[in-house]
């Protein structure tokens, strides 16, 4: 066994695209390096970043992590489309079939777990505590783990693309295609670390967040005073603390298959390779809500703030979202009513999977009533909400339509369910994250967002969407099957595939309107300063200054009603002039070493290098033992240094 | 009952709580396994049943021995609350003897299955054994080692309320681990002999 285990130099790339890619990374890092080291940033980073246990710093720091992966994940989508809409007949295209393969098993991969996941995270760290009127999460250490596990999750997915190769197996990696006889290669093992370690941060953020929202609101603040949000983020993690154990033990044994030689899903052994199929699904029908839960709690947030109205509804609304959480833990096997289950089973999943649309309906049609007589303030956030109203629903059809197994048989794993499921997660999730960042911007930055611009990327997003998806339905119906390199000239394929890829590069000046969205914001901002309630809000998190102060909130606000911040301002509440001494964790390393120590272990673990492997892990051990015996892990501000930060922020 | 405020829930309590919501995503994670084990336990490609492998009256052994464990491990934290730390020290000491035997046991049960032919790539059944015994004995040995260090924790700091929060912690972990056992003892050495 030699040092590096089975790293060779042959591990690095062998094409000239893939090339590229590695050297434009490796200037992005310089590039950063080099800025960092030229404004002596680096101990501002360490300090005030890297570091930090504050919620809110650790929220930004997942949302700018997302960001690069969503921009990754769609660098992954319009290659593939580019490939498509070249690839037919005579013409190969630019990619080779197994490059091709990589490249959509990256794309499912980073969309899921580190761009809709870290865009989740982030704004749940962000908001959820000043929503309930808490300063911090329960257990503050934890939170920074995860994010740095997440974070060495998503940095093993990019180190496959310089030292080696990613999975060419589809995002949820099926045996026995998955297992070492047919993918030999390390693709598979970085997926699997990957899951594995971003897994387990997701796990303790889920328990982190679900006792924080129930042993940590504000005084009055009983669950059914909640606001929504609130409530979509507490249901999303009951999800993940009973749906990522599983896809841990699911991945872990499909480790074991390929590491200790053992038979969970081969073909041969007595391997049952459809028992992976239902766990890895009994995982992810419910990753869908865990994603689009808190989602429809940023709706549900900015429709009532923006008709300047109460929320319609809110009972039901509560009742739907616990609906929707107890009912997707029973839908999964439509992902494969083409297993041969038999028509009961087919059938009983059926019926269940419509019946999900029931709660969901209770939800759009809230939302509309919110709006019905409201006085509409037509911001930018309604804009993304209106185009996910219109989406969602025709996605939610082409939902039911599947939902049927008569009909699956034969849209099975075809381009209409790929639009399916891309309009599903593009409207109900990434829309939703958008509104929620236009919403909540000015909270933690002080200034609002450029409106022309965000205007101009929503429609861009959702013509781009409709330019790039509606032809995948039709070419879905034409037996166009999903995961296509290459297809004959015959089939008449080609131009609906131009089309689609018109639509993705729609979908980039949408992008590109975002950032020069952001930018322009940025010159601007002296004139885009926001108050501390600049939409005139109606919850928690818009009762304490802008930006938001380390402390969060000066007094923990008591509650009396829904929507407290409008009820006391309606009751006319003044500030209170005294202040007390506010203690709060300090700043601490261990999260970010233990990342580094996990993403050893990850990348130990597919090279063979058992002693990297084996003393990141003691590593961790150490990490704790060392945390266990300090004792000095809080700070005071004092009563003084409150008062006078209270006075500069009020101008006194 | 009604709950008005929460905010005035202790560390104490909030850790507590967050330990059982973290034993209840530990719960599927094994009934995930005990998932697979149903549904491979009868795929033995060609060999002995699982059943027959299995030596009733070791497993009776192992049984006996963590539940005892379980029993010194409550008597450790009753010390505890009590404030005697040369008690607790002593009823930690004994569960974590008693915890070693368990592993002691295991293992060499493992050891002669794997000496027979019958490791875990033998076959489907195997590895579904392999996978949620051995993850049961997994965590019983990261608990034996905490409880190591939380015995020198409590000898050098006293039962001060981090240690005694481990503490509790702990005999949590370890209560669980005993009931996750008995349904492994039910349902794969019980159900596997008649």
């Amino acid at each position: 066994m030699s040092l590096f285990g089975t790293l060779s130099p042959e591990a690095l790339p062998q094409n000239p695209i893939v090339w590229a890619a590695a050297v434009f990374m490796a200037l992005v890092v310089l590039g950063i390096v080099f800025l960092l080291t030229y404004f002596k940033r680096w101990r501002w980073l360490w300090g005030e970043w890297l570091t930090s246990l504050d919620p809110k710093r650790i929220g930004i720091m997942y949302l700018i992590a997302a960001l690069v992966m969503l921009l990754r994940g769609f660098i992954d989508a319009a290659m593939m489309r580019a490939q498509q809409s070249l690839s037919v007949g005579a013409s190969q295209g630019y990619l080779t079939p197994n490059h091709f393969d990589q490249i959509f098993t990256a794309h499912g991969t980073i969309m899921i777990f580190f761009a809709a996941m870290g865009l989740m995270w982030g704004v749940i760290n962000l908001i959820v505590p000043l929503q309930i009127g808490s300063r911090d999460v329960a257990f503050p250490l934890l939170n920074a783990l995860s994010l740095w596990l997440f974070i060495a999750g998503a940095l093993l997915v990019n180190a496959s693309l310089v030292i080696g190769e990613f999975a060419a197996t589809g995002w949820l990696a099926y045996p026995p295609l998955s297992e070492l006889a047919y993918s030999p290669g390390v693709g598979v093992d970085y997926w699997i670390w990957a899951l594995l370690i971003s897994g387990v941060g997701s796990t303790l953020s889920g328990i982190n967040f679900f006792t924080t929202i129930s042993t940590m609101r504000a005084p009055g603040m009983t669950l059914m005073k909640m606001p929504i949000f609130v409530w979509t983020v507490l249901s999303a993690m009951v999800l993940v603390i009973f749906a990522f154990p599983v896809l841990t033990a699911t991945v872990g044994l499909l480790f074991l298959d390929r590491f200790a030689d053992m038979h969970f899903f081969t073909a041969g052994y007595g391997g049952n390779m459809m028992m992976y199929v239902n766990l890895i699904w009994a995982w992810g029908h419910p990753e869908v809500y865990i994603l689009v839960l808190p989602a429809f709690g940023i709706y549900s947030e900015i429709v009532p703030v923006f008709s300047q109205k109460r929320l319609f509804g809110y009972t039901s609304m509560v009742i739907a979202t616990i609906a929707i959480t107890a009912l997707s833990f029973s839908v999964w096997v439509h992902h494969f009513f083409t297993m041969g289950a038999g028509a009961d089973v087919n059938a009983f999943f059926g019926i269940m999977t419509m019946i999900i649309a029931i709660p969901t309906g209770v939800k759009i049609f809230n939302w509309l009533f919110t709006m019905y007589r409201g006085r509409i303030l037509f911001y930018s956030p309604m804009y993304w909400f209106l185009g996910f109203v219109v989406l969602f629903t025709i996605g939610g059809m082409a939902g039911v339509l599947l939902a049927i197994p008569g009909a699956d048989f034969q849209l099975h794993n075809s381009l209409f369910l790929v639009a399916h499921f891309h309009t599903m997660i593009i409207s109900g999730v990434l829309f939703g994250y958008f509104a929620g960042f236009t919403y909540w911007f000015p909270k933690f930055f002080g200034f609002t967002l450029d409106e022309r611009w965000g205007i101009r990327a929503f429609w861009c997003w959702f013509i781009g969407f409709l330019l790039a998806f509606v032809p995948l339905y039709i070419l879905g119906f034409m037996g166009a099957t999903r995961r296509l390199a290459h297809y004959p000239a015959g089939l008449g394929w080609q131009g609906l595939f131009i089309v689609a890829a018109v639509g993705v590069a729609v979908i980039a000046l949408g992008a590109l309107c975002q950032i020069i969205q952001v930018i322009v914001s940025l010159r601007g901002r002296d004139l885009r300063r926001a108050g501390s309630d600049p939409w005139n809000g109606r919850t928690l998190e818009w009762a304490t200054h802008t930006p938001v102060p380390s402390y969060s909130f000066a007094h923990i606000p008591s509650v009396e009603a829904r929507d407290a911040l409008w009820d006391s301002k309606q009751r006319g509440d003044k500030e209170v002039s005294s202040y007390e001494a506010i203690a709060l964790p300090r700043n601490s390393a261990l999260g970010l070493i233990m990342g580094v120590l996990s993403f050893s272990i990850g990348f130990g673990m597919v090279w063979h290098i058992f002693w990297l492997a084996i003393g990141a892990f003691l590593g961790i051990v150490l990490c704790l033992m060392v945390r266990s015996f300090n004792e000095d892990t809080e700070y005071i501000t004092s009563a003084e240094e409150v008062a006078r930060s209270e006075h500069s922020y009020l101008g006194v | 009952m009604r709950v008005e405020s929460t905010q005035e829930f202790s560390l104490a309590e909030r850790t507590t709580f967050g330990f059982w919501v973290y034993l209840m995503s530990d719960c599927l994670l094994f009934a995930s396994l005990f998932a697979v084990y149903a549904v491979l336990h009868a795929n033995t490609f060609g060999g002995p049943s699982l059943g027959s492998l299995f030596s009733l009256p070791t497993a009776l052994r192992e049984t006996l021995i963590l539940l005892t464990s379980s029993f010194t491990a409550g008597l450790a934290l009753l010390s505890a609350n009590r404030g005697k730390v040369g008690h607790t020290i002593a009823w930690l000491s004994a569960t974590a003897l008693l915890g070693a035997a368990f592993l002691a046991i295991e293992w060499s049960d493992f050891a002669s299955l794997a000496r027979g032919g019958s490791g875990p790539s033998r076959s489907g059944a195997l590895s579904s054994f392999f996978a949620l015994v051995g993850t049961h004995g997994a965590h019983v040995t990261l608990g034996a080692l905490w409880m190591l260090f939380l015995i020198v924790s409590i000898a050098l700091r006293g039962l001060t309320p981090p240690t005694l929060r481990r503490l509790t912690c702990l005999v949590l972990f370890w209560h669980f681990l005993d009931l996750v056992w008995i349904f492994i003892f039910s349902i794969v050495y019980l159900m596997g002999a008649f």
